[in-house]
């Protein structure tokens, strides 16, 4: 155990006995209350009395230079009588000098103007390289579309098989429930106009031209341009990508290219996928509220429209490309430290659906000047 | 230092394997209070997975390992904590969290152990950092150092509860010659102020001669322990021929991955 006790023999000198052991345990305890005994009474000469002190480790050596630091920033005095040699000897070794605090706390509005600032320019610094990117990549797509034979297809479709086949699956349910669900709110509505058979019609519409095509990117992006950008992070923290730049081999040739084109490959087949479960989930919707089966067919039939399938789907080829090239970006673009791959990940998906949405509220716009 | 006292960490019968492939058999060695004790061996011997079985991040096979009289073979719960603190641990590549500044790194253990202020902890951490010379790095993240820096960096944390001691896991491996003996001078720094005893896996000559009281020497096809005994010793001396090669740096060493 170890006690403090305080004689004040005088009113500008205050004296702390210590004695125990001063260790992480013990310490705690001591440290407030002698910060407090200090703060209150101000003392122009503090004398530690420590020949009482039996043991001390860096807990203790630490609250014997905070009380030598705070007398020495007041302008006071410290003497520490009786300390053993050893102790003494670790005192010197450990004093890291006082620290200066104001400085760090200095959070004034001077660092906040300057917090803003940086902060815009990063953000500006993101667009531009985003925008570099974007033409980077443009270039050795369209290289690597004329000279087919450069690309590496092998990986391409291992890529291919990564982000479209082995994501059949939840394309279909998730498209299927998403045709059942609307076509079920849609059926309540629509009672009241009599009108329940052109639930087929909206739901055919809504998912050639929009949902499907929309879905299938979220799903897309939370899937394949995350780990594109787990994927680049983790090689760049690995310092493979430097080994393939030293090699000669360009990383967005290498890398992102084939992941680009796959995506793109992709895309299109997904939201077919996507389109046609979604229809399956309607149609099973219309039957169960007593519509025949050759009805609600017909009636699917008569509102797909090639122009409505055929605008989505070329809309799912700029989402593929926006998908994938922001993951690889944003996997390009990981800093070090393990959180840094977990971060690339995030962003990679964030950036990817707002990216999809804004390249979906320009295409409608395209579309609607287009008359399509 | 009192070499005569009872050893601080006692390895008995220790047989380590991964399933069926046995990678050290009976190793049996004591280390004393106070002592800069290395384990060294060639590529691939096994010196890091025994220095993991000290740590108790593994269980061996067979065997038992006292730290300071407890064995953290069978310990749990809060007696495998206790021995826990007693230690601390340096990794090879540093292993400090990426998402935290120095300071923060080395309060983490604190936050955890000790019921101290933050003030109380921020000092310690000071202190520590202070005393491997990067006081003035504490507010910097891992990833802004070099790796001799991460190295310090990594003992400080390691010291953060005053371990009795130290294991360091390759201190030397990947930095220049200054940087090392920096690392070098370090350990007898602490040594000799703080009584702690090291543990030191390494197979960097230069390092060993300078630091080591003792070293023990494994063998990937012996599986076991080749030679003890201090270093110089060990150079001249050693009935073991590929022993004095190793120590000799003589590259016609008969055993593999010399």
């Amino acid at each position: 155990m170890a006690s403090i006790d305080y004689q004040k023999l005088h009113e500008d000198q205050l004296t702390l006995v210590v004695t125990g052991r001063l260790d992480a345990e013990t310490t705690g305890r001591l440290w407030s209350e002698a910060a407090r005994k200090v703060t209150e009474t101000k003392p122009k000469v503090l004398i530690v009395e420590a020949g009482g002190v039996e043991y001390c480790d860096g807990a203790g050596v630490a609250l014997l230079l905070q009380l030598k630091h705070s007398q020495e920033e007041s302008g006071g005095q410290i003497q520490i009588k009786g300390l053993r040699p050893q102790f003494e000897q670790l005192m010197v070794l450990f004093d890291p000098g006082r620290t200066d605090k104001s400085e760090q706390e200095d959070a004034s509005l001077a660092s906040s103007i300057e917090n803003v600032g940086q902060l815009t320019f990063r953000l500006l610094q993101d667009v531009r390289l985003q925008v570099s990117f974007i033409g980077e990549l443009s270039v050795k797509l369209v290289r690597a579309l004329t000279h087919p034979g450069n690309l590496r297809w092998r990986d391409t479709l291992v890529i291919a098989e990564k982000s479209g086949a082995n994501a059949v699956g939840i394309t279909a349910l998730l498209g299927f429930l998403i045709g059942l669900i609307l076509a079920f709110q849609s059926t309540v509505a629509m009672r009241k106009f009599g009108a329940e058979i052109f639930v087929a019609d909206l739901v055919t519409i809504s998912l050639f031209r929009e949902l499907g095509p929309l879905l299938t990117a979220f799903i897309l992006a939370s899937r394949s341009g995350s780990a594109f950008a787990a994927e680049l992070g983790t090689m760049k923290i690995n310092e493979e990508i430097d080994a393939l730049t030293t090699m000669g081999l360009d990383p967005v040739r290498f890398l992102v290219v084939p992941r680009v084109i796959a995506a793109v490959l992709v895309m299109p087949l997904l939201t077919m996928f996507n389109n046609f479960f979604g229809l399956i989930g309607c149609g099973l919707v219309m039957i169960s509220v007593g519509f025949a089966p050759a009805a609600v067919l017909n009636q699917i039939r008569e509102a797909a429209f090639l122009g409505d399938l055929f605008g989505g789907l070329v809309k799912t080829l700029v989402f593929g490309t926006l998908i994938a090239g922001i993951g690889c970006l944003r996997g390009l673009q990981t800093g070090t430290g393990a959180s840094a791959v977990g971060d690339s990940a995030t962003r990679a998906v964030v950036s990817g659906i707002i990216a999809i949405v804004i390249a979906d509220g320009v295409f409608a716009v395209v579309f609607f000047l287009l008359g399509i | 230092m009192d070499v005569d006292t009872e050893p601080i960490i006692r390895v008995d019968d220790l047989t380590v394997a991964y399933g069926d492939n046995v990678i050290l058999e009976d190793v049996n060695f004591e280390v004393k209070p106070g002592e800069i004790f290395v384990i060294l061996g060639g590529s691939g011997c096994g010196k890091s997975t025994l220095l993991k079985h000290m740590i108790s991040l593994h269980e061996p096979a067979k065997g038992h390992i006292f730290i300071d009289g407890m064995d953290i073979v069978a310990a749990e719960g809060s007696e495998r904590l206790e021995i826990l603190r007693r230690i601390g641990v340096m990794y090879q590549q540093g292993a400090l969290f990426g998402s935290m500044n120095l300071l923060d790194n080395i309060c983490l253990v604190l936050e955890e152990f000790t019921d101290l202020s933050r003030d109380a902890m921020e000092m310690i951490a000071l202190m520590k950092l202070n005393i491997v010379g990067l006081a003035d790095a504490a507010h910097k993240m891992p990833s802004e150092l070099s790796g001799g820096m991460k190295k310090r960096a990594a003992i400080a944390r390691a010291m953060a509860l005053d371990p009795k001691i130290l294991f360091l896991d390759e201190p030397s491996a990947g930095l220049d010659p200054i940087t090392s003996a920096q690392v070098d001078e370090l350990i007898l720094k602490l040594s000799e102020n703080l009584t702690m005893t090291f543990v030191i896996v390494t197979h960097e000559l230069p390092s060993i001669f300078t630091v080591a009281d003792r070293v023990v020497m494994l063998d990937k096809n012996a599986k076991t322990i080749i030679a003890t005994g201090k270093p110089d010793e060990l150079r001249d001396k050693s009935d073991n021929p590929w022993v004095r090669q190793f120590f000799n740096r003589q590259a016609d060493a008969e055993t593999p991955e010399s």
